[in-house]
This record gives C-alpha cells, structure tokens and sequence, in this order.
C-alpha cells in the first residue's frame, strides 16, 4: 500500500514587478483590478510535473542543489502551500519538521509553549498532557522547562521543538535539513529517534544535503533537478551519480575560478616576492592526458608544470614546492636542495614538471607555493598561495592525508563494506 | 462558505489557546500586569474627559432627557470609548497580525483564518474586562444615570460589532499582505473615524441634528449605530436608536461575507507573499 502518492505536481511562483508594489493600491482601487493586478506575468517554475509514491513504512530522502525545489515540494506534501496543478493524496497524520519551534512565543515559559505548539500541530490537550513527560525529557530541558523560552539557547529551542514535533506521533514524518543546526550530541538521539520511527514501520520523507546519513537511513532516494525527478533508486546509486555531477560542475567552477586567480594574482603582488633573477611563470596543473585541470581524484596521477626564466646564468639555485590546506597548514614541503640536487647553471627559458603520482591527501581544497630561491634562502621568486586546486575523494575521512590502511575483522564481527556503484 | 465557518468552530480550541497565550504574554514582564487592559482605557478617557469636559464644553448638554457634563459626560464617553478600542485595535493589528505570525504560516500546516479570529476576540475581551468598570462608574458616579433593564441587549450589540469588526479584519489583515501601505493608511483613516463616530459627542447633540448632511454622514457610518447602541443601553437607558441596528447587522454580515471571501481567494498566496 501507498501512503503518499504525489502524481504531476507542478508548482510555479509568480514573480511581481516592482511597478506592481507601488502602483497596484491605487489601480486597484481606481480600475477595480485587484485580483487581475495579483496575476503577474512572470512566472518561476519551482516544480515541473514530479511524480512519486511512498510505500507505507518506507523511508525515501529527496536531495538535490539549493533551488532545485526539495523544500517546496516538502511544503506542498505538507500541506502548508498549494500545488498549482497536481495530486497528492496522503494517509495518516503528517508531522513536518520544516522549521521547529515555528510558533513558540518567546515571553512564555517552555511548559506552556509545548501545549499552544502541540495544539497547533492539532494534538488535544489531554494527547499533551500524556505526552507532556516525553517531550521534556527527550528535550533535556527539566530545569528550563519554567523558564520563558526567550532565555532558551538555539540548541535548547531547537530540541524542544523537535520534541514536540516527534511527539505528534504521525504516520508520516517530514524532515526538511532541521538536524543541520543541532549540537552534536543532539543529532545521534534525533536519529535514532528517526530510526524508532522506521522501525515501527512509518512513512519518512527526508530532505537533506548530508548525503551521509540520507545513505544510512534511507530506502530510495529521489534526486530533484531544476524542479524535475533526474533520478530515483537505490540510494548508494544516485547520491553517487549525484555527486559525480556535483563534482563535474564544481570543476567547471574551479577552472573559472581559476581564471580569476590569474587575474586577482597579477593585482596581488604581496603574495609574490623576490629579485626576480630567476622568474617563475606559466604555473599550470595537467592531468595525466596533459590537459590544464585544477581538480582531482585522491588517487589520480597529475602533474604541476611551469616556466623558469633566468636572465643571466646562475649557478646557485634550489626550486621548492609547498602545499596548504585552507587552514593554512603546511601539508607538504620540499625542494630540490632537500632532495639532493645539486644545482650547476641555468640560463634562458626551462620548464619544470613535479609528477605526483599519487597525492593522498583529504579531499579538501589546497594551495600551491612555488619558489625558486639560493640555497641560502636568498629570494629569486616566491608564489605564495597562488594557486588553489582542490581533491575529490569517494571517502569523506578526515585529517590531512589519506594513510594507507586496511580493516581486518575477526569472524564473529558481522560487517561488510559497501560496494561502490560507479 | 458555510462549510468553511464551520471548521473554524473545529478549530475552537486552537482559537482558544492562541488567545490565552496572546492575554498571557502580552503583559508578561510588566508590573501592573492585565491591569493594563483596565489602566489603559482610563487613561485614555482621562484625556479625553480633560479635554472635551473641562478645556473644550459645551458641545453636548441635555440629551434624551440625560445632563451630559462634568462626570456623567466622562461616563458617556466611557461607554463609547471602549466598544471603540476594541474596534479600532482589532483593525489596526488585523492589518499586522499576518506577519507577525508568518512563522506558522509558513512553516506548519495551519488554518489562517484563525489569526483574524484570534485578534478580534483578544481584544474583545479586554473589552469585556472594562464592562464592569463602566457599569461601576454608572452606579457610583451616575448623576441621573442607571443601570437599567436595557443592559441585556447589550450582548446583541456586541455581537453585531463583532460581526462587522470580524468582516473588516478578515479584509485588511489579507489586503495588506499584498498592499503594505494599508498599514499607514489604516492608522490615519481610524484617527478620522473615530472623529466621524458619535464617541466623544452625542448623536443627537442639536449641532449634529441640525445638519441634514452631518446626520446623513454619520448615519452612513456603521459604527455610529453601533456605538449609539452600546449608548442607548448603558446611558440612556431606552430604546430608540434600537431599530437602526438590524440595518447595521445586515451591513456587518455583507462586510462579513465579503471580508472572508477575498481572505479565502487570497488564502493560498499568503505562504509566498508574507
């Protein structure tokens, strides 16, 4: 059986034009066109024609990029705005966790507002007072529970609305990103709670950017595009082809952004100093077909290639390279004086290459000092933060560099790793 | 439509919460605490008595066989000015009472005509708070004023300015998501209403009597029979300003009517518009 079934929602926003705001008390009262004056005629699609159902006890997430319409559409299942055309048919009571706490009344004490708000999530005051020991306590909130809720923390405030939301008892629960802004010890209890909610066989539909937990907890996943369904199944599956165009644009990004650098770079001289005897030019980065590319896999081969250019013949010279993350941490250092090179004569335009075969570092972004310097330190050119790349990687570990390792479980561990679908 | 008030009685006891944590939080924090639905009116007709009875009299005298100076013109004031406050605060926060609660509108699934009904009711009650001072002030200070059988129709008087201030609130508190200037434009119009509402002089005062056009304009206005009830049952005690009220309430069911159905038109673009 189906629990929602939602067939062709389409949902557009009209957009007004300022001449509207201003003109339209007077034109509707002096041609009688109020409600010609409300249509506009522009007109922003947030939904095109989506289609779904929920199976009862099913748990399906919704992810997509911000404006791809995943709010509206939660919005519209809750029966908060209206479809403009399309069905939804729902069974069971709906609790929304669109925003919590929505309707606490910041003068009055949190006993008080967890009637008038569950009350307003349409429980009865007897269903409240049932539930009224519940609800503080899974907020933690026994000793604030007097207190006017302006006195709240976000954190508090956040638990109790949650509570009370949870508290509805529904048959179908929609959560719209509200676990983004708990405190960390919150978060696990809210999703165990979600877990609860699964096991009893409820209908949940999630709406989140953390691809994490939408892997974890649920069944299907849906992706929204620009207001259309691009992909539904399996979860593993589409928040990795998901991701696979999110990094694809991201790089898109990158490489423009990096045209900027180039740009920002040439105003930005602070970041470079030095005599310029030898000069450093033409920093690119190349994958391992050779084209300019500034984003890479964790484990994909690529190569830092640029420019040097010694007017008159030096024969003291060291060439460096420096790698931080955005924090600023120094994740690798060296040079060819560290790596015993011993330096003889340039003179006249080279070109350098550092192969990295492997870089291992986090996924992240980071920047790229070159340097060429004596071995002294005596200055010929430094480019410092110049350049940004960034690393993508299947894993989100976290630190500086991916170490290698590998698990090992004794027999009676039951555990298996999920295979990538690429 | 029918249907539809219907589910707003379904709705009674969300009405009811939302109006005890209205009253409750309105004064929390303040020393007089709900005094101040009784301090505030009194205030108000400190003023007013200082200024129209003392600075400024002589516009009223013997109406309806009742003296209107000195104390008693206070009480007649009184009765007016309170039906009026009433009035005049439900209108001016319907127009705010939308965005002030745009959290509940756009974040929960909830039934919007409630917010109108919550403010209009609010304030009625506080009204209803400052009967009995007024009817004290009656007993103790009335110089050939009484309480008198008429008082019972004063709920009907009630209810017909409940009737029409609910049409109005249903009214501004939806044009005024879409027109914001309503806002500033309610605050004057209602300064020059109250001006045009037998409030601080009689409806009969012979100034008025003697304008054919004066009568005619005040009589267009249906706050006039309204407040002009709620004089005729504490003041005067009688009964003839009674029949212009049934006229008054078919109005206020026509405002009604109309005030809930451009609120119910406009319902659904509320949630983008606040």
């Amino acid at each position: 059986m189906h629990t929602v079934i939602v067939e062709d929602i389409v949902k557009y926003y009209k957009k007004y034009s300022n001449k509207h705001k201003f003109l339209t008390l007077k034109s509707a009262i002096v041609n009688r066109s109020l409600f010609s004056d409300l249509k506009s005629s522009e007109i922003f699609e947030a939904l095109r024609g989506v289609s779904f159902k929920v199976k009862d006890g099913e748990t399906l997430s919704i992810i997509g990029e911000n404006g791809s319409g995943k709010s509206t559409l939660l919005k519209i299942l809750a029966g908060i705005s209206q479809p403009s055309s399309g069905n939804i048919l729902t069974k069971g009571r709906i609790s929304a966790l669109i925003e919590l706490g929505a309707g606490f009344h910041p003068e009055i004490s949190g006993r008080e507002n967890i009637f008038i708000n569950g009350i307003i999530l349409g429980l009865t005051k007897k269903k409240i007072q049932e539930r009224y020991n519940d609800i503080v306590n899974f907020a933690e909130l026994e000793e604030f529970i007097n207190n006017p809720v302006k006195t709240y923390s976000s954190g508090m405030y956040m638990r109790l609305g949650f509570s009370i939301a949870i508290n509805v008892n529904p048959d179908i629960l929609l959560i719209d990103e509200v676990l983004s802004v708990g405190d960390a010890s919150f978060v696990p209890k809210c999703i165990d709670k979600i877990n609860e909610f699964k096991r009893k066989g409820k209908t949940i539909i999630f709406v989140s950017h953390d691809l994490t937990t939408v892997e974890r907890i649920s069944d299907r996943v849906i992706w929204l595009k620009n207001g259309e369904i691009e992909m539904q199944g399996y979860p593993k599956r589409v928040t990795d082809t998901y991701l696979e165009y999110i990094g694809k644009k991201d790089e898109k990004k990158a490489n423009k952004q990096h045209e900027a650098e180039k740009m920002e770079a040439e105003k930005n001289r602070e970041k470079r100093w030095g005599t310029k005897e030898i000069e450093i030019s033409k920093v690119k980065m190349i994958d391992k077909n050779g084209n300019e590319k500034y984003i890479f896999e964790q484990n994909e081969p690529f190569a830092i290639e640029f420019n040097v250019n010694s007017k008159s013949e030096e024969k003291d010279f060291v060439f460096g390279i420096g790698i931080f993350n955005t924090e600023g941490i120094q994740c690798y250092g060296s040079n060819t004086f560290i790596e015993n090179f011993k330096s003889q004569s340039i003179k006249g335009t080279g070109k350098i290459r550092i192969k990295i075969s492997k870089i291992n570092l986090v996924n992240g972004t980071y920047f790229l000092d070159l340097a060429a310097h004596k071995r002294d330190g005596y200055p010929f050119d430094y480019h410092h933060f110049q350049y940004t790349f960034k690393i993508t990687s299947v894993y989100r570990d976290v630190g500086i560099v991916r170490i290698h390792h590998e698990w090992e479980f004794s027999n009676n561990i039951k555990i298996h790793k999920k295979s990538l679908v690429k | 439509m029918i249907l539809k008030l219907k589910d707003l009685f379904k709705y009674r006891q969300l009405i009811f919460t939302l109006i005890s944590r209205e009253l409750k939080a309105r004064y929390r924090g303040t020393v007089f605490g709900f005094l101040w639905s009784l301090i505030n009116p009194l205030l108000l007709l400190a003023v007013y008595s200082i200024v129209f009875g003392i600075i400024l009299p002589g516009s009223s005298g013997r109406i309806e066989n009742k003296d209107i100076t000195g104390i008693n013109y206070s009480i007649f004031l009184f009765t007016g000015l309170l039906p009026w406050i009433w009035f005049n605060s439900s209108i001016l926060e319907s127009s705010n009472v939308l965005f002030i609660h745009g959290n509940l509108i756009k974040k929960i699934k909830f039934p919007i005509e409630v917010l109108p009904v919550m403010t209009v009711l609010t304030n009625m009650i506080h009204f209803i708070f400052g009967i009995p001072i007024l009817v004290l002030f009656i007993i103790f200070f009335g110089k050939g004023v009484a309480i008198t059988p008429w008082v019972l129709f004063f709920p009907v008087a009630v209810f017909v300015q409940f009737v029409f201030t609910m049409g109005l609130s249903f009214l501004v508190s939806a044009l005024t998501v879409h027109f914001r200037d309503l806002k500033d434009i309610l605050a004057n119009f209602l300064t020059l209403w109250f001006f045009g509402t037998p409030i601080i002089y009689a409806f009969m005062t012979p100034a008025i009597q003697n304008h054919k056009a004066m009568v005619l304009a005040l009589s267009l206005n249906p706050m006039t029979h309204i407040i002009e009830a709620y004089h005729y049952t504490f003041f005067f005690g009688s009964l003839p300003h009674w029949k212009k009220l049934p006229i008054t309430l078919a109005v206020g069911l026509i405002f009604f009517y109309i005030g809930y159905l451009i609120f119910d038109k406009l319902r659904d673009t509320f949630v983008e518009e606040v």
